[in-house]
C-alpha cells in the first residue's frame, strides 16, 4: 500500500526523512524555498541546487547541518527507497518529490502550477498511486485569468495615470521575479524599482540565469522621478510609511487571492492583479486526474472542497490538516 | 455594460472619495440617456426587479455547480454576488453584453420561466468584470462603498446645481430620470413635482455628548419629548391618496391598512410607528412581527393594531411649512389635530422640564418605569432640515445596561469582513453551563478585531461551516438597551440592541454574569 510509505506528517518511514517539516529534523527533503516549506535548523537537507541556493541566501550558509543537492529527474536510491525530484513550476527550483518503494509510487507536490513561467522550471506530470497535493486555491471560485491579461491591465493603468507611481505588492521570493519577467516579456523596458527586501533574491535569480532587466533600488530616488514608474515591494511595505516616498501611489497586489474583489477592498488594494503561482481549481482537478492517483491527500489550503470533489470522482481522499498551515488567504502563509 | 462595469469596479476599489466623485461625474457627463439614468438608479438603490432576485441567481448557478462546493465557496468569499460571478463555470467568447438599458429591459420583460436561461447565457457571455457587475446589478447588493448622497453630489458637480436642490426633487422622480438630467444639462426647467404628495427626506438627530454639549445649551431654548421605541415613518396624506414611508422612503402602506384606511385630512406628518391597543405601545417585538409581513394578517390587525405617534409636520395641507421654526410647526400640528380628529394618530407629548438635571431625572425614571429609550431634545427655533444637521435635534438615550457575557460561537463576517470572525454569540451562566443570550457584530477597532480573530482561531473547539464554537473563556462586556423574555432562546431572555462594548481579556469566564443577574433587567422594562 502506497499509504504505508508515507505518514500523514509527510514522514518517509523507511528512511526516517520528513518532507518540508516545520520543526528541525535530522533529515529533511525541501520542495522549495518559501518560508512555510523551507525552515532553518535541519540536520541534512535534500533539495534541488536552486532551492539550496535560495535557502542559503535567505537563512545563511549554515542554515542546515549539510546540504545534499539533487538534480531534477535523477533517481537517488537510499536503502529500498528511491527519491526523484521533478519540477513543480511554482518558483525557481521548486520540486515535487517522488518516493518509490516496492513498486508503489507516492508524489508530494509541494506548491505547483501548470502555466508556463520562465522564472521556474516547467511542471512535469508524474504518475503515482498516492498524491499529496496542495490546495491553496482549492475552491471552484478560483479561475485564474491568464497573467498577460493582468499585466495588460497594469500597463494600461500606468499609461492612463502617468502622474502616479504603481506599487506592486508581492512576495520577495518567486512572485516578484515572475511579475518582473512578465513585465519584461510584455515590453516594459524601463527600470523597475525595488524595495530593499527584493534585492538579494532578484540578484540570485539573475545569477541562476533568469534575466530580469534593469532593476534599481527605490531608496533615495527623488519622488518626482518615480511618477509613471513601477515599483515592486513586499505587501506589508506598500501600505506602510515606506510608500509615502512615492507620488500618489496606486496600490497594486499580485496574488491569486485578488480575484475576490471584497478581499482586495479589505486590503485597500486599488488595482488587484490576479497573478498566481498556484494551480486554480480547474488545474488542480486536471492534475489529479492526470497523475492517475487513486488516493489523494490534500494539504495547504482549502482542503475540504478538494477532498469533497475527489470523493465525488470515486477517489480515496483525506485532508491532512498539517499544523502550522491553517491559513485563511492571509498574506503570511501560502506564499 | 462594459463602461458601467468599469465604473463599478473603480468605485469599489478606489479608497479616495475625490477619485470616486471624479469617476461618477465623468460617467454622468459622458454616457448618454437613458443608460446614465439607469446607472444612477442602480447606484442609489432605486432599481428593483420583480423576478430577478438573489434566489433566482443562486438557483441558476446551482444547475451548473455542485451545491456543496457552492456552499463552501460562499462561506469563503462571503458575498453571494461575488461568489456567483467567480464560480460560474462556463466562459464563451466574451462578446459584449447588452447595454445597461437593454439589460434592465430584458430583466423586466423576460418571463419568470425563461429568466434562468437568460441569466445563464449572459453569465457565460460576460468577461469576468462584467460578470461581477451583472450579478451586482441583478442582486441589487452593490456593497461598493458608494452612498446615494455621493451619486447626487456627483450630479451636482456635473451641473453646478446645488445638491440640496437635487434632494428636493429626488423623491418625486422616476427612473431613468430623463427630466432630471434634462434639467441638470440646462435643457429643461426644474422637474415639476407635487411637493405635498411625495416623500421628503427626514430630519435626523445627533446623539448628545453629556459632558461636551449640555453645558453649552440653554434648556429654555429646547423642547423635549420621549424617544419612542418604534420605527420612524412619514405619513403623506395627499388628498385622496395615503402613503406611509419608512425613513429610507420605502412605501410600507400595504403592511398597515389599519392606519392607511383610517386617517383623515391633508398633510405630511413625521412620527413613530408603534403597535398596541388604545395608544399604549407594546414591545418592539410585536412591531417586528408586523414589519416582517408585507401584507398584514387578520390576526395581527386584531392583536397588534398599529398607530402613529406624531411629532412633527412638514406640510400643512399643501403648504410647505418646513422653513417655519419648531414652535410654529408644533402649533400648526396641534391645530391640525383639532381640526382633523383621528383614531390611529396621536400627538407625542412635549415634556416640561426645569433644567438639564430635571430632564436627566425624568429620562432615568422613564427608562426604569416605562422602558422609554430616552428623550429627544429639539431646538425650538429649528427649521425642518433633511439630513442630520448639527445643533438642532439631539437624542439623549438612557444609559445602556451592561453585562459581562462569555463568547460561545463566532461566525465570519460578510463583505469587507469576510475573512474575519466578526459576528459573535455570547451567553451567561445557568448553573454549570453557559446559555446564549444574544448575538452582536464586532464593534471595535481593526486592531482588536485582528486579535479577537486570532484568539478565535486558536481556541476553536469545532467548526460548523462558517461558525466556530470556541472555548468558553473569553469575556465580553455587552451593552444593551433592554432585555425581554423570549421563548425562542434557550435562556429565556433576549437582548435588545446588544453591542459589545469591551473585550475583557482580563476577566475570567467564571466571573461572568448569571441568568439570575439578567432577570433583573427583564423586570425593569
Amino acid at each position: 500500500m502506497a499509504s504505508q510509505i508515507l505518514d500523514r506528517d509527510l514522514h518517509i518511514r523507511a528512511i526516517d526523512a520528513f518532507i518540508d517539516p516545520n520543526v528541525p529534523r535530522e533529515r529533511a527533503i525541501i520542495t522549495h524555498g518559501h518560508a512555510d516549506h523551507a525552515r532553518s535548523g535541519h540536520g541534512a537537507v535534500l533539495a534541488t541546487p536552486d532551492t539550496i541556493a535560495i535557502m542559503k541566501v535567505r537563512y545563511g550558509e549554515d542554515c542546515a547541518g549539510r546540504f545534499e543537492p539533487l538534480d531534477f529527474g535523477v533517481p537517488l536510491k537510499i536503502e529500498d527507497v528511491t527519491i526523484t525530484l521533478y519540477p513543480a513550476g511554482h518558483i525557481l527550483g521548486s520540486a515535487q518529490v517522488l518516493v518509490e518503494q516496492a513498486g508503489q509510487r507516492v508524489v508530494v507536490t509541494g506548491d505547483y502550477k501548470r502555466l508556463r513561467d520562465r522564472t521556474a522550471q516547467p511542471y512535469e506530470p508524474v504518475a503515482c498511486d498516492l498524491m499529496v497535493t496542495e490546495a491553496t486555491f482549492g475552491l471552484p471560485v478560483f479561475q485564474h485569468p491568464h497573467p498577460s491579461v493582468e499585466i495588460g491591465r497594469l500597463l494600461k493603468s500606468v499609461a492612463d495615470q502617468p502622474e502616479r507611481a504603481h506599487l506592486i505588492g508581492c512576495y520577495a521570493l518567486g512572485k516578484a521575479q515572475r511579475v518582473i519577467a512578465l513585465l519584461r516579456d510584455a515590453g516594459w523596458d524601463q527600470p523597475i524599482y525595488l524595495h530593499g527586501a527584493m534585492l538579494r533574491l532578484c540578484a540570485l535569480y539573475e545569477e541562476l540565469g533568469v534575466s530580469l532587466g534593469d532593476l534599481r533600488p527605490a531608496l533615495d530616488v527623488p519622488k518626482a522621478q518615480l511618477a509613471g514608474q513601477i515599483v515592486v515591494a513586499p505587501p506589508s511595505a506598500i501600505r506602510d510609511r515606506w510608500s509615502r516616498r512615492f507620488p500618489d501611489p496606486v496600490v497594486c497586489q499580485a496574488s491569486g487571492w485578488m480575484s475576490v474583489k471584497q478581499r482586495a477592498r479589505q486590503a485597500l488594494v486599488e488595482l488587484p492583479l490576479v497573478i498566481s503561482d498556484h494551480c486554480d481549481w480547474g488545474e488542480l482537478q486536471q492534475t489529479i486526474r492526470e497523475t492517475g492517483a487513486e488516493t489523494v491527500w490534500v494539504t495547504h489550503g482549502r482542503e475540504d472542497a478538494l477532498v469533497y470533489w475527489c470523493r465525488t470522482q470515486g477517489l480515496q481522499a483525506e485532508p491532512l490538516n498539517i499544523q502550522g498551515f491553517e491559513d485563511d488567504g492571509g498574506e503570511g502563509a501560502g506564499e | 455594460m462594459k463602461r458601467f462595469a468599469q465604473l463599478l469596479e473603480l468605485l469599489a476599489l478606489t479608497p479616495s472619495r475625490t477619485r470616486k466623485l471624479t469617476a461618477l461625474t465623468q460617467y454622468f457627463r459622458e454616457v448618454p440617456d437613458p443608460d446614465r439614468g439607469y446607472a444612477l438608479a442602480v447606484l442609489t438603490g432605486a432599481l428593483t426587479f420583480r423576478n430577478v432576485k438573489p434566489a433566482l441567481l443562486k438557483e441558476t448557478v446551482l444547475r451548473e455547480v455542485d451545491e456543496t462546493l457552492f456552499a463552501m465557496s460562499y462561506d469563503y468569499v462571503g458575498d453571494l454576488g461575488e461568489t456567483i460571478a467567480l464560480i460560474w463555470p462556463h466562459h464563451g467568447a466574451e462578446g459584449d453584453l447588452p447595454s445597461l438599458t437593454d439589460l434592465i429591459e430584458l430583466f423586466n420583460t423576460t418571463s419568470k420561466s425563461d429568466l434562468p436561461k437568460l441569466i445563464a447565457a449572459l453569465l457565460t457571455q460576460a468577461g469576468i468584470n462584467e460578470r461581477w457587475a451583472l450579478v451586482k446589478l441583478a442582486t441589487g447588493a452593490l456593497r461598493i462603498g458608494v452612498s446615494a448622497r455621493l451619486a447626487k453630489t456627483a450630479l451636482s458637480e456635473m451641473s453646478g446645481v446645488d445638491v440640496q436642490e437635487i434632494e428636493e426633487v429626488w423623491h418625486g422622480l422616476k427612473v431613468p430620470y430623463l427630466d432630471l438630467f434634462a434639467w441638470l444639462d440646462g435643457k429643461a426647467p426644474r422637474p415639476d413635482i407635487d411637493q405635498s404628495a411625495r416623500f421628503h427626506p427626514l430630519m435626523l438627530s445627533n446623539p448628545i455628548d453629556e459632558e461636551k454639549d449640555l453645558g453649552k445649551l440653554d434648556p429654555r431654548d429646547f423642547a423635549a419629548e420621549w424617544k419612542w421605541d418604534g420605527i420612524r415613518v412619514q405619513l403623506v396624506l395627499g388628498g385622496g391618496t395615503v402613503s406611509l414611508f419608512s425613513r429610507t422612503g420605502d412605501d410600507i402602506a400595504p403592511a398597515f391598512p389599519d392606519i392607511v384606511d383610517n386617517v383623515h385630512g391633508r398633510a405630511v406628518l413625521d412620527g413613530e410607528l408603534l403597535v398596541g391597543k388604545d395608544f399604549e405601545p407594546g414591545s418592539f417585538n410585536d412591531l417586528q412581527q408586523r414589519l416582517n409581513k408585507k401584507v398584514a394578517s387578520a390576526k395581527h390587525l386584531k392583536e397588534s393594531p398599529a398607530f402613529i405617534r406624531v411629532y412633527d409636520m412638514l406640510f400643512d395641507g399643501r403648504e410647505d411649512i418646513r422653513t417655519l421654526d419648531w414652535t410654529a410647526r408644533r402649533a400648526r400640528l396641534e391645530a391640525w389635530f383639532a381640526a382633523n380628529p383621528q383614531t390611529r394618530l396621536d400627538l407625542s407629548e412635549v415634556l416640561p422640564f426645569a433644567d438639564w438635571d430635571d430632564l436627566a431625572r425624568q429620562r432615568r425614571q422613564g427608562a426604569d418605569e416605562h422602558g422609554h429609550e430616552g428623550v429627544m431634545i429639539k431646538l425650538r427655533t429649528s427649521p425642518y432640515v433633511p439630513g442630520r444637521p448639527k445643533g438642532y435635534w439631539f437624542k439623549w438615550k438612557r444609559d445602556p445596561n451592561v453585562v459581562d457575557a462569555v463568547l460561545m460561537y463566532a461566525q465570519r463576517g460578510h463583505g469587507k469582513r469576510s475573512s474575519f470572525y466578526s459576528d459573535y454569540t455570547f451567553g451567561v451562566w445557568k448553573g454549570n453551563e453557559i446559555v446564549p443570550v444574544g448575538k452582536a457584530y464586532f464593534g471595535f477597532t481593526d486592531e482588536e478585531l485582528k486579535l479577537l480573530d486570532k484568539w478565535i482561531r486558536a481556541n476553536t473547539l469545532q467548526a460548523f461551516g462558517p461558525v466556530r464554537e470556541v472555548r468558553k473563556e473569553l469575556v465580553f462586556e455587552v451593552a444593551f438597551d433592554s432585555a425581554q423574555e423570549s421563548t425562542r432562546h434557550k435562556s429565556g431572555v433576549a437582548l435588545r440592541f446588544p453591542r459589545i462594548s469591551r473585550i475583557r481579556w482580563d476577566k475570567p469566564a467564571s466571573e461572568a454574569a448569571t441568568l439570575e443577574d439578567m432577570m433583573v433587567f427583564v423586570g425593569s422594562t
